[in-house]
């Protein structure tokens, strides 16, 4: 039974998260952007004397690329992040707002921290160990408190999820929002993280049997390690539902932020025309319909038209027969 | 208006604590005041648009179609696999919350369905119920509904308290954009026939007519030609206002309330003085009479439909280039979707300036300049004599207008035109304007008198931060581009902030504007004297 | 459509990052596990050998700590055994002489690296002592680099 549950089921979640993965950003692949909707957080490219903001209104691939990079590594939309705080009494009080960069800061240590204990794994799937994988071990253990020493990481993402846990409970409109799913993706992430931990610091196991094994799971030829001890297992469950969870749930969006159209495209809406696959015609009602409508009332006023007398096209086919006309007065807007 | 208007002090009392009651019971109250009536059936039908009936939203009995239910859902397949942005913004959201105190109605209101995260789960909660396997195993464990009758009212209600302003895409950390997701859940409301009058009967005038008013030809050239009238009455100068004028150079189109509306009217004033100045040789339409688009509230084909007598009269008219007035959901659609929906613009010709020779190649494919662009571009090269004391009695704020700042990126251009004909201006605080701007409350359809309180507690945001500036500088004028913020600005400052005005940018270029060959001005465009006013209430 | 291949380019470079040590894996050798060189003589280490190969850190950890804080000098194994609490004079010159063909062995295979020696002096193989490098006293701890 262990064996196949050291065999099986890192595959089986291997090739979830893979194929779900793929599965997704095919799906959003397929969609077509009908539109070019970019939010523009600054100024456009536009009179010769005014500097455009080239990366938070980007016209060109290279601001793109630098907005998505500034998204992706710096959580730059997240930074922006301002409370509004409360109020003095009274019907038009000052606004006040509040830096709130707890929320940014959490999620910058909750994601470098993954991923520099993704890293940092990666030595016992590689042989040798990749350089990079050492290097940043020995950055993260540069404290050197304890034995083994702790890695800065591992408290890091800790206090982080503990902190995006606690937000949640706290907050009564976060509270109220959440989802049973949103606190399953942040238990299995504890989970990882947890035993990881205590697999490392408490209920250690034979690494060299652990790296043995990972190294056949690379392989496609794994042995299951004789007695693995529990930890390793609980470690080994968790991290394989997390990753066969992972393209299924919120947590998709680590692939997912890098197609959002309202920031992964150029403002460039009149510059370059763009292109809608599906551009479905949509009938109008042409000037011929209106003229033939209003001809009388357009010479009355004195205004061009196109036909002095007779119709563009016979009134049974007009836009004038459909449905009655309406209102003349309507809201000023 | 007939109903009594809350107390402002009530209004501002919000309680920010959720309800007891999960929001995954839709159930709600359609409360006098905080929503719109339903559209009369004559539009529907003039439109072509699907169940048209007498109804009200208050009704218990909606009239739905039989297999309503099966139209949304089919309505919706077809829109997710139609739109990625649709599809993505249903699948990434991590529910952090940093939009939720983001979104004025959230603040004015304190309903938690109002936060962009809850609006977008009212949908969200149906996709995951039909089109995920998550959703369909493990239902509400998911997050998952079904999509009831309430659930239909619910969205009804919530859809049409969003302006589609974009403020939660700039702090959402995926981008995501609660105006996607409103666009297409009133585009499913609309395949059941669940809309509301202010946005479709202006369509079917828009449609029909031309503009969203429904003022026919005679009446446009009515109102043009008193313009004409008035403005030769305060420069001495009579200006040329052609309609439907083939051979123009440039066809100039602007929202409908610039020629109907007060304090539009002063802008239109502002353009045609400014137009007169520069020597361009331009031509309104009759036919193209409304820079404006409600069919952008409505589905984006509707959109498409409105938007493509631009240019189709440029291209009958046989003008070079299109220039754009004041208008904000205008701006969404001329610089996000016109080219795409209407083009290729090959008829016409890049937007040059007859007056500078500026190249304007940021439009080189759309080929429609917004006016403050335009005048910018005259003001930075010289070409426009301005006195800025001549609007010394106004002590002015600008309020960016969502579409032009978050659909566009138009921030320094009216501040250029503002810095050089005014003496006193003064910029609300950081987190209130630019790409943080707060919305009128009144956008994307909703500015109407039944729906006055929620315009009040969506307003309110903007109200107190223009409150900050006229506490601390005096200020008594709003500027802004935007014919529905320069509609609901003015009962929203009353409200709130008594005392401040709305003025457009160009009704303000207008003032400052020296003519050549014009008399000494005595008034303002608004008729007001121009001398003894100091820096008080205007 | 351009943006798509772009997409599915990208997708292609996740998904071969992501699985570049199977790739990596499959193209070459498996690496054997680690042999280490018995200790001659010595048949008992001061604690089972299970233990010993998760958790040696800590003993020598807790050596550490007796022999510099509190003064003690002599470790009693469960069996009654005594020895003197030293890395380099009881572990390395007792029992597992060649510290190349123990210690090395198994840290080189997990990417371990511990501090031991930055204070530490290793004996040869030969039994005579050579120093190690210079390096701070601070880093007197093992540690582990997984």
């Amino acid at each position: 039974m262990p064996t196949v549950l050291l065999i099986a089921v890192p595959y089986v979640a291997a090739v979830l998260f893979l194929g779900g993965l793929a599965w997704r950003v095919w799906t959003w692949a397929a969609t077509p952007e009908p539109f070019r909707i970019p939010t523009t957080t600054g100024q456009q490219r536009s009179l010769a004397g005014i500097a455009p903001s080239r990366v938070e209104s980007p016209s060109t691939t290279a601001g793109v690329v630098g907005r998505m990079l500034l998204e992706g590594l710096l959580f730059r939309s997240l930074f922006r992040n301002v409370a509004s705080g409360p109020t003095a009494a009274g019907t038009c009080p000052d606004p006040v707002f509040l830096e709130r960069k707890a929320l940014w800061l959490g999620a910058m240590a909750f994601h470098w921290s993954l991923l520099v204990i993704v890293v940092r794994h990666l030595g016992l799937f590689v042989e040798p160990i990749p350089r990079v994988a050492s290097f940043v071990a020995s950055v993260d253990g540069f404290f050197q408190v304890g034995s083994p020493s702790w890695y800065a990481t591992d408290v890091i993402v800790i206090v982080a999820l503990g902190y995006l846990l606690f937000r949640r409970v706290r907050d009564p409109l976060l509270r109220y929002l959440t989802l049973p799913a949103d606190y399953l993706a942040l238990a299995v992430l504890i989970a990882v993280v947890g035993s990881g931990v205590v697999l490392r610091y408490v209920a250690r196991t034979d690494l060299i049997a652990v790296r043995q094994y990972t190294l056949g799971l690379a392989a496609l030829a794994p042995t299951a390690p004789a007695s693995p001890g529990a930890g390793f297992v609980l470690h080994l469950l968790s991290v394989s539902v997390l990753l066969a969870i992972l393209p299924f749930t919120k947590m998709v969006h680590a692939a997912g932020m890098w197609l959002s159209p309202t920031r992964n495209q150029a403002n460039d809406g009149r510059r370059r025309r763009h292109v809608n696959p599906w551009n479905a015609p949509a009938p109008f009602h042409t000037y011929e319909e209106w003229e033939d409508e209003f001809r009388e009332k357009l010479q009355a006023a004195g205004l061009p038209i196109e036909r002095e007398d007779g119709r563009f096209q016979n009134p049974q086919a007009g836009g004038g027969e459909r449905g009655a006309p309406p209102a003349a007065q309507a809201p000023l807007t | 208006m007939a109903q009594q208007k809350p107390d402002p002090a009530q209004l501002a009392a919000v309680e920010y604590i959720p309800p007891r009651r999960g929001w995954r019971d839709p159930r709600v109250e359609f409360r006098k005041g905080t929503y719109n009536h339903a559209a009369a059936r004559r539009h529907l039908e003039y439109l072509g648009l699907p169940n048209p009936r007498d109804w009200q939203p208050s009704d218990a009995d909606w009239q739905l179609p039989a297999n309503w239910k099966q139209i949304i859902l089919d309505g919706m397949k077809d829109r997710l696999e139609r739109y990625r942005s649709f599809r993505l913004f249903m699948d990434i959201c991590v529910r952090c919350g940093a939009c939720a105190d983001k979104c004025h109605f959230y603040l004015g209101s304190g309903d938690p369905k109002n936060t962009p995260v809850l609006r977008a789960e009212l949908i969200r909660s149906v996709y995951r119920r039909y089109f995920t396997a998550a959703g369909r195993l493990f239902g509400p464990l998911a997050g998952a509904r079904d999509l009831t009758e309430d659930v239909l009212k619910e969205w009804f209600y919530y859809f049409h308290q969003c302006t589609e302003c974009r403020r939660c895409s700039v702090f959402c950390p995926f981008g995501i954009d609660t105006a996607e997701i409103t666009m297409i859940g009133r585009e499913l409301l609309n395949l059941v026939g669940c809309n509301i009058q202010w946005i479709i009967e202006p369509v079917a005038n828009c449609d029909r007519v031309g503009n969203h008013l429904g003022i026919q030809p005679h009446g446009f050239k009515d109102s043009l030609d008193f313009a004409a009238d008035e403005l030769e009455e305060l420069t001495g100068i009579r200006v040329e206002i052609p309609i439907n004028r083939k051979g123009a150079e440039v066809l100039f189109v602007v929202p409908s309330a610039d020629y109907f509306g007060l304090p539009h009217y002063f802008t239109l004033l502002g353009y045609l003085m400014m137009l007169h100045e520069a020597g361009i040789d331009y031509t309104f339409s009759a036919y193209a009479s409304e820079g404006g688009n409600f069919g952008l509230f409505a589905s984006h084909e509707m959109t498409k439909r409105l938007n493509a007598k631009m240019y189709a009269e440029a291209k009958r008219l046989g003008v070079k280039w299109i220039l754009g007035g004041e208008c904000g959901h205008m701006w969404r659609v001329v610089h996000q979707y016109m080219g795409t929906m209407n083009g290729p613009a090959d008829f016409l010709e890049v937007p040059v300036s007859p007056a500078t020779g500026t190249r304007f190649d940021h439009a080189s494919s759309t080929k429609m300049l917004h006016v403050c662009e335009f005048t910018a571009d005259l003001i930075a090269h010289g070409k426009l004599a301005l006195d800025p004391s001549r609007n010394d009695h106004w002590n002015v704020t600008f309020h960016d207008s969502c579409n032009p700042a978050r659909g566009m990126g138009l921030y320094e251009e009216p501040r250029l035109i503002l810095r050089r004909v005014l003496n006193h201006f003064h910029e609300m605080p950081e987190e209130t304007i630019r790409e943080r701007t707060l919305c009128c409350g009144s956008g994307a359809g909703l500015g109407t008198d039944e729906n006055f309180e929620m315009r009040m507690r969506g307003g309110r945001p903007r109200a107190m931060a223009v409150n900050y500036v006229r506490k601390r500088h005096g200020t008594n004028c709003v500027a802004c581009i935007c014919a529905v913020d320069k509609a609901t600005l003015p009962p929203l400052l009353e409200y709130w902030v008594p005392g401040v005005e709305v003025a457009g940018v160009h009704e303000l270029l207008g003032n400052a504007l020296v003519m050549k060959g014009e008399h000494p001005r005595t008034t303002d465009l608004r008729g007001e004297p121009l001398e003894g006013m100091g820096g008080g209430d205007a | 459509m351009r943006n798509r291949i772009l997409i599915l380019a990208g997708l292609a470079l996740c998904l071969a990052a992501l699985t570049w040590p199977v790739w990596r894996a499959l193209a070459s050798a498996p690496a054997p596990a680690p042999s280490l060189a018995r200790p001659v003589g010595a048949t008992r280490c001061v604690a089972p050998v299970g233990f010993m190969r998760t958790s040696h850190m800590t003993l020598l950890a807790e050596w550490r700590d007796r022999v510099v804080r509190d003064g003690v000098r002599t470790y009693t194994d469960a069996d009654g055994r005594v020895v003197t609490m030293s890395l380099s004079g009881t572990c390395l010159r007792a029992c597992h002489a060649d510290k190349t063909k123990f210690c090395d062995r198994c840290h080189d295979y997990a990417g371990v690296k511990p501090t031991c020696w930055g204070c530490h002096v290793v004996p040869t193989a030969t039994g005579a002592i050579v120093s190690g490098p210079a390096a701070p006293s601070r880093s007197s701890r093992p540690g582990a680099a997984l």
